[in-house]
């Protein structure tokens, strides 16, 4: 669904050349959830603004559905880490904002709008005003108007990243569950080891400047997966330990 | 999952709305009872000439004595105002738009509004009336010399100030220009553009007086030079606070407008 071939960024800044990115090789699989992490400042950000056609590559070729990407494709959506809502817009209008810009048929949409926030749990907000909600439920809403125009790859630059730990894995969980209702290729931006390996089917390590692939890591666990007591509690530790020591610094010595 | 409760600011209890009142209208309102008291008080214990300073009731009085002809006059300074300070939001508000959507228009039309502005506008009343007589025309025209600056200014300042998720948010969806246009940039503008237009109404009741006064043969401020002529001080101080009252009440209705439009923008203030 989703190719990366050889691509490189490199930003001339006020300070000099900065390469945020240097040849990444990467293929997404239709469906398939990847979820990247790195350290700050390791060009995540960059790949996926690439990928959704914001920002051109300086070398190397990005196709999405088999073809090359050169502007923002209307089957591809972009979910921030603010929730970048409308602040004179209701909810219900926030989330169909899409529908509005890509001229998109308007009842069957509409009726979609209401499954979503239902979905999310915010029936009977739909009249809302933004600034009269919470964090986490604005960036509920952000999440339904990503999913209104039944994309087929979703771009999520942490997205939860903004919420206390509770309402973030309440979103991590729905999120499964809505990809379970509408199958979608989704690439997810995080800092946490713990979410990275809760969504994943692969887990994409970058390394720290410039930008390269560091590993992939398959997670193999069954789904639906929770943050809490579980049978695979053992294979989340593992991986999470893997993903640990190849985001960590290695120590300088042993210290026992 | 269970979402949160529901909000509950919606529910006002009566004690704070009361509250609310007193704080909205009392307040203001005693201020100027205050004064208004201190000002009575000063004129009865220093004895002061009523062409001097008229008290208060003297003042009522000027106003009793001619209600009619000062109510014909307010109007006519009433509708100068007005037309300026719409004409300036129709000139201005495209010129704004014009400057927002490039920087190598901004450099070319920038100095010229800046000189415009410059100019002294007492000056140019005595030339306008020159141009284009004694009628309605000149008035317009100052108010809307006084009222377009700020609201360019405001105005341009508000469509240059989207906010950079919104602007990728729009890049996202691959929006045209217009779309962005009508959909995010403008409508997030509009609390900067009633900032400049309640800077503009201000100054748009001063721009019509200030034509009056050079030449006119109606409106408030025509009244304040015949009055200041014939030495009638109290005439001259009822027509004052008629301008006063207009000018409070553009402010309060453009103030309510917003409120009206924007209720988002509140969370900003
Ligand atoms: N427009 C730009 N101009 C110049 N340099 C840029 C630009 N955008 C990003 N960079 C640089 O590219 C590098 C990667 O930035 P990016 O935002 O992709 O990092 P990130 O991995 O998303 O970081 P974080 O985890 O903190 O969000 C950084 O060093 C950043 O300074
Ligand atoms: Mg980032």
């Amino acid at each position: 669904m989703i190719q990366l071939k050889h691509v490189s960024q490199v930003f001339n800044g006020r300070q000099g050349r900065v390469h945020a990115l240097e040849n990444i090789n990467l293929e997404v699989e239709r469906n398939e959830f990847v979820t990247l992490v790195g350290r700050s400042g390791c060009g995540k950000s960059t790949m996926l603004r690439m990928v959704a056609g914001l920002l051109q590559p300086t070398s190397g070729t990005i196709t999405v559905a088999g073809e090359p990407v050169t502007k923002p494709r209307r089957d591809v959506s972009f979910m921030f880490q603010r929730p970048a809502l409308l602040p004179w817009r209701t909810v219900l209008e926030n989330v169909l904002l899409p529908v509005e810009i890509l001229r998109l048929e308007k009842a069957p949409h509409l009726r979609r709008a209401h499954e979503l926030l239902e979905l999310v749990g915010l029936t009977g907000f739909e009249k809302r005003l933004p600034h009269e909600l919470s964090g986490g439920m604005q960036q509920r809403v952000s999440l339904c108007r990503s999913l209104i125009q039944n994309p087929n790859v979703l771009l999520m630059d942490e997205p939860f990243s903004a919420l206390d730990a509770l309402t973030r894995e309440e979103l991590s969980v729905e999120l499964q569950r809505i990809r379970m209702e509408q199958a979608t290729t989704i690439i997810f931006v995080t800092h946490s080891i713990e979410e990275a390996v809760l969504l994943a089917d692969r887990v994409v390590v970058l390394s720290a400047r410039p930008g390269r692939l560091r590993k992939v890591v398959p997670v193999d666990i069954p789904r639906p997966r929770t943050l809490g007591h579980n049978a695979h509690a053992d294979r989340v530790t593992e991986v999470s330990a893997e993903l640990h020591e190849l985001l960590m610094p290695a120590p300088m010595g042993d210290i026992a | 999952m269970t979402a949160e409760p529901l909000g509950q600011h919606r529910r006002t209890p009566a004690g704070i709305r009361l509250r609310d009142r007193i704080t909205n209208w009392g307040l203001p309102l005693l201020g100027i009872v205050a004064i208004i008291a201190l000002w009575w008080l000063a004129t009865v214990v220093f004895s002061i000439e009523k062409y001097l300073l008229p008290s208060p009731v003297d003042v009522i009085y000027a106003f009793a004595g001619q209600a009619g002809f000062l109510m014909e006059q307010s109007w006519v300074t009433l509708v100068e105002t007005v037309q300026g300070f719409v004409l300036s939001i129709v000139v201005g508000v495209p010129i704004a738009v014009l400057i927002a959507s490039s920087r190598l228009i901004e450099r070319t039309i920038n100095p010229l509004l800046l000189m415009v502005n410059a100019v002294p506008k007492i000056a140019i009343a005595p030339i306008l009336v020159v141009w284009m007589g004694f009628g309605q025309l000149p008035k317009v025209v100052m108010v809307f010399l006084l009222c377009f600056f700020p609201i360019v200014i405001s105005t341009a300042a508000g469509l240059r100030s989207t906010p950079a998720e919104l602007v990728e948010l729009v890049h996202s969806l691959n929006a045209s220009k217009v779309q962005a246009f009508f959909k995010v940039r403008f409508p997030y503008a509009l609390a900067q553009v009633f900032v400049g237009l309640k800077v503009a109404i201000s100054l748009a009741v001063i721009g019509a007086v200030i034509a009056e006064f050079v030449g006119a043969d109606a409106g408030l401020g025509f009244v304040i030079v015949q009055s200041g002529a014939s030495a009638d001080t109290p005439l001259a101080f009822a027509a004052m606070t008629l301008l006063g009252l207009i000018s409070i009440v553009l402010f309060y209705g453009l103030a309510a407008l917003e409120k009206r439009l924007l209720p988002w923008a509140e969370e900003h203030r």
